[in-house]
């Protein structure tokens, strides 16, 4: 891609907000908070506004670096920035940390009201529409009445996608990537073994490891290592590691012999340092329970009658956990709908997380949807 | 915001003609999307371009033209029947493997399908072979060894084929460049263009 900068230091801000928000759950948080952050200018017309939602263990902090941390670049930087293909000399970009996020927006480790306590296990089940909805709270906060895109990859994505069918009002583009309309059973078994790992995790107590000074820092580990198994391409693994081992030939115990192994524990350990384990929980139960269909008799179609932005939905050949197959699903029923809507099926050797990378098709083919989106 | 490219290829009118205003359209192979924008200009068509190659792919994007990637060796799986008004395919049908599938998904898919492509059976191309040589022409400008076409056919040659699969065509028009042929146009057309239907029965 063209040369381009980065949107430089960057802070974190907090809006909060004292109307309650009714959840899916059934449940109702009284008051909450959102941590935010924002790129580039909001114009006059507040028209030039584009949301970045993250998917399972990302966060606000999409672009740019933390003034006491310069390694901390932000997980979307690649993207997001002057002259990048969603461009903040352009456009006013907005990253926000969702509900039940350890990212310091209200969830498990926040103060319950109600005991004085963290939320802990306590914190009620929130899904992508409740994020949604919480979402549009801050846009109205901050004066957006209208976002010009709202963009994600995969369970960001699903974020994106609920936003056209929730505020279709609110939003001119949906830009859907390496997601999915709804998880396979595949799918879900995965998570629900990385919750069992969690779950069992003698450290968890319930929940509330909090109160007992410790983090299922087992549990953690497994589940991230589960969870990196599905983001890479099984070429890809083969590629970076191979059948490599860390010495000469087998050592014949439990400890650290094949690359592989190295990579997966690293991948964990690093994860459990900063990651919460009600955070991924919540997570992946509102990965499972997305399904817009599911109120339609399945009928994604029918699901999809009253959007009325634009779409642009990309997936990646070699990823196996959202493959194109159900990005596909997405475009046709957007067709029976006669939907505008492009869809880019790039080559990527990447796995699932090919959405981070900088492919240059990928990132060209994003510039250009971006370019003409007119604010 | 829409621009068109400088050099309209003349098929383009003919298609435009067959197009009512506002219709449905499905476009097979459709590069940089050049045509979609031309009858969306011409005739407020609205539609989708298919594509196969990335670059075609983020031309269209870059032309704000709706396009999909897909296979077409694949069909048209996942589309409807009778969607588009019009399934159009440009001088794309010769470098497609699966001709039988494509014509008879076309019409799955389009009330009517619209096909052009570059006639093996015109005189210079005749010439080119008796004095030993596969033709390189304005309509087959690659040499054998490179060209991305896979199928070659006259349009005497399609017409059996619709014969066969119960294809009705509906009208046609063939050209020299841009010079209308009436007469004899397996011999003298170089680019054929038909507007195709199912058979009633």
């Amino acid at each position: 891609m063209t040369s381009s900068g980065s949107v430089g230091v960057v802070e974190p801000r907090r809006a909060r907000f004292d109307q309650p928000l009714a959840l899916r759950s059934g449940g109702l948080l009284p008051q909450y908070e959102l941590v935010y952050e924002t790129y580039g200018t909001l114009n006059a017309a507040h028209s030039n506004a584009v949301l970045v939602c993250h998917a399972l263990s990302g966060s606000h902090h999409v672009a740019g670096i933390y003034a006491d941390g310069l390694n901390n670049l932000g997980w979307w930087d690649n993207l997001v920035g002057p002259g990048k293909p969603l461009d903040t000399d352009k456009f006013f970009v907005i990253g926000v940390n969702n509900l039940g996020g350890c990212y310091g927006s209200t969830g498990s480790m926040s103060l319950n009201p109600a005991s004085g306590k963290p939320w802990g296990a306590d914190f009620p089940f929130v899904t992508v529409e409740d994020w949604v909805d919480a979402q549009a709270q801050l846009a109205s906060q901050l004066g957006i009445e209208q976002f010009a895109a709202v963009l994600g990859g995969s369970l960001g994505g699903m974020q994106a996608l609920a936003w056209t069918l929730r505020h279709p009002a609110r939003v001119r583009h949906g830009m859907i990537i390496a997601a999915a309309p709804k998880l396979s059973a595949q799918n879900i078994a995965f998570n629900e073994v990385a919750r069992q790992a969690i779950l069992s995790d003698p450290d968890f107590h319930g929940g509330h490891y909090y109160e007992h000074g410790v983090v299922p820092v087992r549990g953690l580990r497994l589940a991230r290592m589960i969870g990196h198994i599905t983001y890479l391409s099984d070429d890809q693994m083969a590629e970076k590691f191979g059948r490599r081992l860390r010495h000469q030939g087998p050592q014949y115990h439990y400890g650290v012999e094949f690359e592989i192994e190295s990579y997966l524990r690293h991948q964990g350990d690093k994860f459990a340092t900063y990651f919460d384990a009600n955070t991924y929980l919540l997570a992946t139960k509102a990965l499972d329970y997305f399904d817009p269909a599911f109120e339609y008799d399945g009928d994604l179609a029918a699901a999809f009658a009253t959007a009325r932005a634009k779409f642009f939905v990309a997936s990646f050949t070699t990823d196996w956990r959202f493959s194109p197959e159900r990005s596909r699903e997405l475009v046709f029923a957007l067709m029976h709908n006669r939907c505008e809507v492009s869809y880019a099926e790039l080559d990527c050797a990447a796995g699932h997380d090919s959405f981070l990378l900088d492919d240059p098709h990928y990132h060209a083919a994003l510039a250009a949807y971006f370019d003409n989106i007119e604010v | 915001m829409v621009r068109l490219t400088d050099n309209i290829r003349f098929d383009f009118d003919v298609i435009a003609r067959w197009i009512a205003p506002g219709e449905r359209v499905l476009d097979l192979g459709c590069g940089d999307g050049d045509l979609l924008m031309y009858l969306a200009e011409a005739r407020e068509a609205k539609g989708y371009g298919i594509e196969h190659n990335i670059d075609h792919v983020v031309a269209c994007i870059k032309n704000n033209v709706n396009v999909l990637k897909i296979d077409l060796e694949q069909g048209l799986a996942g589309f409807e029947d009778g969607q588009f008004d019009h399934v159009i395919m440009s001088l794309s049908l010769q470098a497609v493997q699966n001709t039988e599938g494509i014509l008879t998904e076309m019409l799955r898919v389009g009330r009517e399908a619209v096909v052009s492509f570059p006639n093996f059976g015109y005189w210079r191309h005749r010439v080119s072979i008796n004095e030993g040589h596969m033709p390189v022409s304005d309509s087959l400008p690659h040499q054998w060894y490179n060209t991305p076409n896979v199928r070659f056919f006259t349009m005497a040659d399609f017409e059996q084929l619709c014969e066969k699969r119960g294809i009705v065509v509906n009208e046609r028009v063939a050209f020299d460049d841009d010079r209308e042929i009436t007469i004899d146009p397996n011999n003298y057309a170089s680019v054929a263009i038909y507007r195709l239907g199912r058979s009633r029965s």
